[in-house]
């Protein structure tokens, strides 16, 4: 499958304002590494006391496996700056996640990352919703979102970060290409911080 | 010439490369703070590329996440939050150690949360542009700083270039007029603003708060205010430097001196916005009509003042399901409700004053039996200048706990938790879910609110035990 489409049924959180702290709760942030974050990723509404999973938790359910679309309520990834939050969600195989508001730093983050933060109207979100497991296809390229029905949304994207999710450009890469400006500013500035 | 924003100003001045519609701004980082749980990962991409730190004369780190609040005299004394943790706190002084950046450690007095240390030790400064690997960097912004959270590859970018690649976010103006009634604080006035404009109402703006009421607050007052803009969505918040922040900054050990201060005040007055600046957003509050506030959900939006009932939301499954995990009853106010545990601490409520308000309650009184009270104070000095007034004695003689600094049981990363199902009124910004230990249920509220409730067992109006007018 090419990775600039990802073709997946999808996994619904309804809930409103889902949180960085309920994506991955602190606990699971003194790790040291970006890796394996995946298995503290919604812990505690994926599992109750004694580790027992919650059977009726959507990421628990047998059809959801495999699921690279996420779909939330709004406002989704409110919260902490911890880029555990997308770490986790792509190392559970995340690659997109649905709403009709994302926080900012989250959404930054996961562009930071390669997870797909994708902002849809109330009506396709509403849908959306109501249809868990629907086959969806995101064109990273066409920047759409394309419902079973073949109807296409497109959804909005910064360019450069578009550019870079295609390119796979490193964006530390682009900006130390900027090191003579920096250092000019820094130069000729009138004060010093 | 077009009449700009306070927030404008400083954007202007610190792009280095300016934006184009392919491309975002490359954007210049006065000050960058470090802890010791968002870094790891991007000095471990610094030694992979084998690249230096930039301007380590421009960064400056703590440890506050997952150390803990007891005391620290050997390496032996991190046991207590265990391996993980242990080993970031660890990690930590090897990367600074290694890239050549200041620590401010167990080993240092200055130790402790990092948007408490920032301003204490005149670091944070009008006009600079700052930075952390925490959502609650706004705090810095009451001084007029342009200050935002980040998540940890861009720290590695501005560790390495000492910029971001940032688009300019837009402006929300937060009008607040009017005099604070008496035994009302700050943070009743930011979780009043929250609860009007959303936990999402501030998305993608830069929040700049004014008006008579911001004018008459002081410099602690004002970061509990910057501090909670991240709880309204917002990417910063800002208050427009004046005497009340030069006083406070004047002779910090990291403040400008002699002429230089001189220098560097002329520079601030400008730091405001023009009159007839327009904003892409404007609310207005009145304060006069604000009165002790907590939260009754799960969200610090879902809030109402002290003797108002928590309201009902007909057919809103996320609100109902709020109310079940909190054990809260809509129409009902949530007074007299019985409490199991009190904290004062965090980032937002952590400071002197918040300490000796704290105190002025709790002075000839006792935490009610059942109670668990955890004072921690925001960092080492202002352990000191608590324990110089006398503050600790009046904890210890009400049985309420006094620990050393740390963001401790507001995220519960350090084993400092809230056992499941227990009530904690908490001085801290988040009353997710789980946020301060599993199944823990939080209300936010004020020292004030948070040490009546200690001395009553219960949820009161704080107004009852207040001698003096805050």
């Amino acid at each position: 499958m090419s990775n600039k489409l990802i073709t997946s049924k999808t996994v619904v959180l309804p809930a409103k304002d889902i949180d960085t702290d309920q994506i991955i709760p602190a606990r699971f942030l003194t790790t040291t590494t970006r890796e394996g974050l995946g298995e503290g990723l919604f812990r505690d509404l994926r599992f109750g006391k004694d580790d027992e999973p919650v059977a009726d938790f959507p990421l628990n359910q047998p059809e959801t496996q495999g699921s690279q679309v996420l779909v939330g309520g709004n406002n989704f990834g409110c919260g902490s700056s911890r880029e555990h939050a997308p770490w986790a969600l792509l190392d559970y195989g995340f690659r997109a996640v649905i709403s009709t508001e994302i926080a900012d730093i989250f959404r930054n983050n996961s562009l930071k990352n390669g997870l797909l933060p994708i902002i849809v109207d109330e009506e396709t979100h509403a849908w959306l919703i109501a249809n868990p497991g629907a086959e969806v296809t995101v064109d990273i390229v066409a920047s759409t979102l394309t419902l079973p029905n073949g109807q296409s949304v497109t959804y909005p994207i910064d360019a450069f970060a578009r550019y870079c999710l295609i390119e796979g450009t490193d964006q530390l890469g682009f900006l130390q290409s900027h090191l003579e400006a920096i250092e000019g500013f820094e130069e000729r500035r009138t004060w010093t911080p | 010439m077009t009449a700009t924003t306070l927030f404008d100003k400083i954007w202007s001045e610190h792009v280095v490369v300016p934006e184009t519609d392919d491309t975002p701004a490359v954007f210049y980082i006065d000050l960058h703070l470090i802890h010791e749980v968002t870094t790891p990962q991007a000095f471990s991409l610094l030694r992979e590329k084998g690249l230096p730190v930039r301007r380590p004369d421009l960064t400056l780190a703590t440890m506050d996440h997952s150390t803990p609040t007891t005391p620290v005299n050997s390496l032996k004394d991190l046991a207590i939050v265990g391996p993980n943790a242990e080993r970031q706190i660890l990690q930590m002084q090897n990367n600074c150690e290694d890239f050549g950046i200041d620590l401010l450690g167990f080993d240092s007095d200055s130790r402790g949360i990092v948007h408490v240390i920032g301003p204490e030790l005149g670091a944070t400064q009008p006009g600079k542009t700052i930075v952390c690997g925490d959502s609650h960097t706004s705090t810095h912004g009451a001084f007029g700083a342009f200050a935002f959270g980040i998540g940890t590859t861009e720290i590695g970018h501005v560790l390495a270039t000492q910029c971001l690649l940032q688009r300019k976010p837009k402006s929300l103006a937060i009008n607040v007029e009017g005099q604070i009634p008496d035994g009302v604080t700050a943070k009743d006035l930011i979780l009043a603003i929250i609860g009007q404009i959303g936990v999402n109402g501030g998305t993608g703006h830069v929040i700049e708060y004014r008006g008579s009421a911001i004018r008459q607050l002081d410099m602690e007052a004002r970061m509990t205010i910057c501090n909670m803009s991240i709880e309204a969505g917002a990417r910063a918040g800002m208050i427009a430097p004046d005497e009340v922040t030069f006083e406070y900054l004047k002779g910090r050990p990291r403040s400008p001196s002699g002429e230089e201060w001189d220098a560097a005040v002329e520079r601030w007055k400008a730091l405001k916005s023009d009159e007839g600046a327009v904003f892409d957003k404007e609310v207005t509050i009145d304060a006069s009509t604000l009165q002790p506030m907590v939260t009754f959900g799960t969200n610090p939006g879902m809030v109402v003042g002290i003797n108002e009932p928590v309201p009902e939301q007909a057919d809103d499954e996320n609100f109902d399901k709020a109310l079940r995990y909190m054990q809260v009853d809509a129409g009902k106010p949530l007074i007299d409700k019985a409490v199991d545990i009190v904290f004062v601490g965090s980032c937002t409520n952590s400071r002197l004053s918040d300490l000796e308000l704290t105190a002025s309650i709790l002075d000839g009184n006792k935490v009610a039996d059942g109670v668990r009270m955890m004072i921690v104070p925001g960092s080492q000095q202002v352990k000191q200048e608590a324990e110089a007034a006398g503050l600790d004695k009046i904890f210890e003689a009400a049985g309420a706990e006094w620990r050393e600094s740390g963001c401790s049981m507001c995220l519960g990363m350090n084993g400092d938790t809230v056992p499941s199902g227990q009530l904690s009124v908490s001085t801290s910004n988040r009353n997710f879910e789980g946020r301060q230990g599993i199944g823990a249920r939080t209300i936010l509220a004020s020292p004030a609110t948070a040490a009546a409730a200690a001395v009553a067992g219960k949820i009161v109006d704080p107004r009852i035990f207040l001698r003096s007018p805050v």
